[in-house]
């Protein structure tokens, strides 16, 4: 929007989304300075992160409560619109921007939310920025950002059977590390990438952050538009095909150079699991629990218990946790479904499924996969961040380990003293079923 | 309203980690208050509750600059994770690398953040550990880290420095250029959504 001489650029922000917990301090911030959101119908707010999965909002704690009427309230005095808890379009921010069709590709999304690097699954920028940084986009719709450098991870071959896009992401961090990413805007380009779905391609997208990365983005192409046709704020009529005209210009040149590169042959992928406490900290199933190679990988045994050399297939797992941001879209789900074929959860864990919206939910039981899940003996539960993070009752006990398909294994995430092992929604189920984790080839 | 920061004088805690993130600085459950402050409590509670957390050890307590290892600050981008560590005491957190949201989250919260090599942070981390009662100095005018026998300088983004050393409030900044701003929104593509209540 200007560029200064010896000033980072400042950018317009063409989506703000809002939820209740990085929120509560940038409209106190607002009020104490006299000032306004300057642009309500940029911004969208809802309710994810604290939100119990079932009993409704007398479920909540009572602080969980408080930041959640304090977020209605905000956008009632502000005018925001708002999907609040019990809302047929609340659900994790950002499984609802794309359904609802706000995500679209050019734009600038930002979002006091680290994973707000899924949105870049449409060929948008979008990223994540502190509270302080949600104060100024309310007031100003506006963010100094300095230009970043790119790096591009180029994904060729064809995905096995049994191999997804979240194995795709973890196996690109697993080479990378946890940082390689800084500074750095990432294009996952390539012809996986181009055959991946727009689900597929936010598992990837969103997991940037992981690796470091400030943003990931895949050009846009018919998938993206297809997916955004029709979707409730979506271009219409003349608009739309003005868009489709608009959007067909952004895709990154054919010769185009990066800072980075870096080259994956999905056809020699194999599913993933982290064994430690950090997402790079990764291995393919079909391994063996590493030998330490630093201070940060012993520390990461000890917290997880495990000894080095163990087949992962050999470690016991007591809960299952399908959902997030990451992994919990329509698409996550019947992948899921498809492995149950009339088996059970193991008797010993504890299994359940939270759709990443409400709209993912009720999509899904049109289709009966709540059905699916609850004869194999899955709870099915109402939308939102459950237990990603563990800031609702969704959390793990004190040694309890969790196959989940989430994004984030640091220790105590999903509760204190937890240890959560990552991995696609396919390999969760088999966890589920055998009561161990396993290669999901062996029951497909 | 940011306060100006122009240096940083004391004592180092040295944390001897890589890859520290957010939900170890300040783990979720406190994410729930609706204030800025209060946090310094809480500040990496599952590690001190496991005890001798080498930030309660009696020869670190007052320190204010925290030196670290890579890749600190990784992880959720909850702004409340500077808020706990200015809380406790710190003004400055020095590591070979920060995660590029935690550092902004450091600025706006007037936290110097600086960046040494690996080997200058283990210089400080040693020293920390060997004798607590080093002082340095973390010198954002001159862009330096310095104590008894070493001089270390930093870069930094110009900008965030400016903003830093002179306490400036970015949203008056940006709102100067409101015409701008105006201007742009008038020519902004009609396809673009826009949310009514």
């Amino acid at each position: 929007m200007r560029t200064a001489e010896g000033e980072p650029d400042l950018l317009f922000v063409d989506l703000h989304l809002v939820h209740e917990v990085t929120s509560p301090q940038a409209f106190e911030g607002l009020r104490l300075a006299g000032r306004h959101v300057r642009r309500p119908d940029l911004t969208v707010a809802t309710m994810d992160h604290n939100v119990p999965t079932r009993g409704g909002v007398r479920a909540a704690d009572e602080l969980s409560r408080k930041q959640m009427d304090v977020l209605a309230e905000n956008c009632r005095a502000e005018g925001i619109a708002l999907h609040q808890i019990g809302s047929r379009r609340q659900g994790i921010v950002h499984v609802i921007g794309p359904e609802l069709g706000l995500t679209q590709p050019g734009m600038l999304i930002v979002c006091g939310d680290s994973h707000t690097s899924t949105h870049g699954a449409f060929g948008a920028l979008a990223f994540g920025i502190g509270t302080s940084e949600v104060e100024l986009v309310l007031a100003t719709q506006c963010l100094p950002q300095k230009k970043q450098g790119d790096v591009a991870v180029t994904v060729t071959g064809e995905l096995p059977l049994g191999v997804t896009p979240k194995d795709i992401v973890l196996g690109v961090i697993g080479h990378t590390g946890t940082s390689a990413g800084q500074g750095h805007l990432v294009e996952y380009r390539g012809e996986t990438i181009r055959g991946l779905s727009m689900e597929g391609r936010m598992t990837i997208c969103n997991m940037s952050i992981e690796w470091g990365a400030k943003a990931g983005m895949v050009a846009p192409d018919d998938t993206t538009f297809r997916y955004v046709e029709g979707k409730p704020h979506a271009p219409k009529g003349v608009q739309w095909e003005k868009a489709l005209d608009y959007w067909r210009t952004l895709p990154t040149d054919d010769g185009a150079t990066f800072d980075g590169e870096i080259a994956i042959d999905a056809s020699k992928l194999e599913p993933h699991v982290t064994w430690g406490t950090t997402p790079a900290q990764v291995v393919p199933v079909t391994g063996r629990v590493p030998v330490p190679r630093s201070e940060t990988d012993e520390r990461a045994l000890r917290y997880m218990d495990l000894v080095p050399g163990t087949a992962l297939a050999d470690v016991a797992i007591d809960r299952v946790f399908i959902g997030s941001c990451t992994n919990a879209r329509l698409e996550d789900l019947r992948a899921a479904a498809t492995v149950i074929q009339g088996r059970r959860v193991h008797p010993k864990v504890r299994a359940m499924v939270v759709p990443g919206s409400t709209s993912v939910k009720v999509a899904a039981e049109k289709e009966g996969l709540d059905l699916v899940f609850k004869a194999a003996g899955f709870e099915w539960r109402n939308a939102g961040c459950s237990m990603c993070l563990g800031m609702n009752p969704d959390i793990l006990s004190p040694g309890e380990r969790c196959a989940s398909t989430s994004n984030r294994n640091f220790e105590g995430r999903q509760g204190a003293g937890g240890r959560t092992h990552l991995m696609s929604p396919p390999m969760a189920v088999a966890a589920a079923i055998t009561g161990h984790l396993v290669d999901v080839r062996e029951l497909l | 309203m940011p306060q100006a920061v122009k240096r940083v004088e004391g004592r180092m805690a040295p944390l001897d980690l890589a890859d520290v993130d957010t939900d170890q600085i300040i783990p979720k459950q406190f994410l729930k208050r609706i204030e800025r402050t209060g946090y310094g409590l809480f500040l990496f509670y599952d590690w001190r509750a496991r005890g001798n957390f080498v930030l309660d050890r009696p020869e670190h307590a007052g320190a204010s600059v925290l030196v670290a290892g890579a890749n600190f600050g990784c992880g959720s981008s909850r702004e409340h994770a500077p808020w706990a560590l200015r809380d406790f005491g710190f003004r400055a957190i020095i590591a070979p690398s920060f995660a590029d949201i935690f550092r902004a989250n450091c600025y706006k919260t007037g936290l110097l953040a600086v960046t040494l090599p690996e080997s200058q942070v283990r210089h400080l981390i040693d020293l920390a550990a060997e004798d607590p009662t080093a002082q340095v100095t973390v010198d954002l005018e001159a862009q330096q880290v310095r104590g008894e026998g070493f001089s270390y300088r930093f870069d930094i983004d110009p900008f965030a420095r400016e903003m830093l050393l002179h306490g400036l409030d970015e949203i008056s900044l940006v709102q100067n250029h409101d015409p701008d701003i105006a201007a742009y929104e008038k020519r902004r593509a009609p396809w673009l959504p826009a949310v009514s209540r």
